[in-house]
């Protein structure tokens, strides 16, 4: 499965990249992990990484963080090399991981120096304007914290020496709204200044919310790319026909829903067709929207509505029933 | 030197733990000498049909009538064997607890070279068996002025830096394979620590089993070869510094390219 590229790639050492992966594949022995994945995240971008559980976010995170070495491919983060360059790299990265676990028996603020001092930075007042804004006690232990208190000392340990790139993975599971909310409210002010924000997540929501571009992983491979905006125009349009009591003999219809009053589908092709088609047909009322991103994420992951898998060829192909070649028109791209 | 600090810190309690413990049996042990001692004639013919168990634990070879003998043979091996034991532990778990408790994403993505977290882990390896022996010493020392018998000192310090060098060896052996392991580091590092303190007593009881003596350090460290000539086997002793440095090389070369995953 090939990527679609809605960005443009471009060698590596772009320097306004934070981020920049050109064919990044890692195998662990057999069992895939992440293939020829190229991404490109501009500096004080906030870039939204969606995927399922083991679709390969992770994989791809570590391998930037050189704590796996990628089989082939490169990578480069803030122009320094994944695999060469590690320890500069961490020098300028806030990493969160998916899962959060300190050292048993050492309390919230003796993690934080630690934190701080592999740093050799002196974070005390950030950490603790941290603490503040979060509700989180540095005098508990860390194995008396629940999940969330845990993710909050994540939190903090990766904005305390404020970095100019953030990787979080999947940063909020386990946290209430409310510290979502204040977690959102102190990584955007980050981003106000300057910092450049890696979101991995399968929180569609939130990346609809805060990211600017996002890309989607599936199995390993990066299927889409682009501005979350573009991303949900790219594809299929949600479709609503009152009236009609079965959907037009069209290529490119997915997702039927049939009710008493009408239909439902998500239609990837030419809207003119359809209009051409739906002028035949007696029906009340028609509503075309663009989809959330979820309903997005769910088109590159959901079957068709014939069974087989949408695969990245239908971001394209959809949108050329005729059967005429595709040409790489670029809408969408990015940046 | 902030990770050296940090895994002295973590190790702390275990250390106490495994000091006072040893350190206390020893002492005990050593309270029990002049007991023993007033039963000399008996225990000498015990001792001498025992038979394979004789060589197998060297009594054939020291006087456990004289104090050295008994700390040697009877006290110190708690010491060999404990800590044995107690540096395998260390050892093993060093690199590979990050792993088995998933704090290596925590520790991994702060900006170090690979190869100084691997040096500060290996210099608290060094530094708890430094401890270790160090306490040990103090409390094999005191034990022999509690019951009032002289200490041949040249003897006494080759035979506790052979348990030191033993330790050691076993420390930076169990290093190396921590850098391999990610679960059962424990249990592996404590079976690791009794195989070869069994492989000694076999080479002991056969002359046919003699080659194990190039694979345990327990032979060079081995009460009944070191106390009678106050001298070690250089070439036991060679082999295994040349196991430990594999050990150590080892774990810097593997680890460092490991592939950490949760």
């Amino acid at each position: 499965m090939a990527e679609t590229p809605l960005q443009a790639s471009s060698p590596l050492k772009d320097s306004s990249c934070a981020i920049e992966a050109l064919k990044l594949t890692k195998y662990y022995g057999k069992a895939r992990g992440i293939v020829d994945v190229d991404l490109r995240v501009e500096q004080g971008d906030i870039f939204g990484f969606i995927g399922p559980n083991g679709a390969g976010k992770s994989t791809f995170i570590r391998t930037l963080l050189g704590l796996i070495s990628p089989t082939d491919g490169s990578a480069r983060v803030l122009g320094l090399d994944s695999v060469h360059q590690t320890k500069d790299i961490l020098e300028q990265v806030g990493y969160m991981p998916s899962e959060t676990m300190f050292y048993h028996g050492m309390k919230v603020k003796d993690i934080l120096a630690l934190s701080a001092r592999l740093r050799k930075q002196d974070c005390g007042k950030e950490a603790t304007l941290l603490c503040d804004h979060l509700d989180l006690d540095p005098n508990r232990k860390v194995e008396e914290l629940s999940m969330g208190n845990r993710r909050k000392v994540g939190i903090v340990c990766a904005l305390q020496h404020k970095p100019s790139l953030y990787i979080l993975d999947e940063p909020t599971s386990g946290l209430d709204p409310l510290v979502q909310k204040e977690f959102f409210n102190l990584l955007m002010a980050r981003h106000e200044q300057g910092a450049t924000i890696l979101l991995s997540s399968h929180v569609l929501s939130e990346v609809q919310r805060y990211c600017k571009h996002a890309a989607i992983i599936r199995e390993g491979q990066v299927i889409v790319s682009g501005t979350v905006e573009d991303l949900s125009s790219e594809s299929a349009r949600r479709v609503r026909i009152q009236g009609l009591l079965k959907p037009p003999a069209l290529a490119g219809i997915k997702n039927l829903a049939i009710h008493a009053d009408g239909v439902d589908f998500f239609y990837q092709g030419d809207m003119r067709l359809l209009v051409a088609a739906l002028a035949k047909e007696e029906f009340s009322d028609l509503i075309v929207e663009e989809p959330a991103i979820e309903e997005v994420f769910m088109h590159y992951y959901e079957a068709d509505v014939d069974g087989s898998d949408v695969d990245a060829t239908d971001v394209d192909g959809g949108n050329n029933p005729g059967g005429e070649p595709d040409e790489p028109d670029g809408q969408g791209a990015a940046s | 030197m902030t990770m050296f600090l940090h895994e002295m810190k973590q190790s702390t309690k275990m250390l106490i733990i495994w000091n006072v413990l040893v350190g206390a049996i020893i002492v005990v042990c050593m309270a029990t000498f002049p007991e023993v001692k007033k039963q000399t004639d008996e225990l000498r013919e015990a001792f001498a049909m025992m038979g394979a168990f004789t060589s197998a634990f060297g009594l054939d070879k020291i006087d456990m009538m004289e104090a050295i003998g008994y700390y040697g043979l009877d006290c110190a091996a708690v010491l060999a064997f404990g800590g044995g034991l107690f540096a395998a532990f260390v050892g093993v778990r060093m690199l590979s607890k990050e792993e088995t408790e998933h704090t290596a994403e925590f520790l991994l993505t702060h900006p170090l070279k690979r190869s100084s977290i691997i040096a500060g882990k290996f210099a608290a390896v060094v530094a708890q068996v430094i401890l270790f022996n160090l306490f040990c010493t103090v409390c094999a020392i005191a034990s022999f002025a509690l019951i009032g018998e002289e200490i041949p000192w040249k003897t006494f310090w080759i035979f506790q830096l052979a348990q030191f060098l033993m330790h050691l060896e076993i420390g930076c052996i169990s290093f190396g394979v921590s850098a391999l392991l990610k679960r059962g580091s424990a249990g592996f590092g404590l079976g690791f620590a009794a195989l070869l303190y069994f492989l000694n007593v076999v080479a002991n009881i056969s002359d046919k089993w003699e080659f194990m003596r190039y694979i345990t350090p327990y032979a060079y460290a081995d009460p009944s070869s070191v106390i009678p000539h106050a001298a070690i086997t250089g070439e036991y002793l060679a082999i295994g510094m040349v196991y430990a440095l594999i050990g150590v090389v080892f774990a810097f070369v593997w680890y460092s390219r490991k592939d950490i995953t949760p």
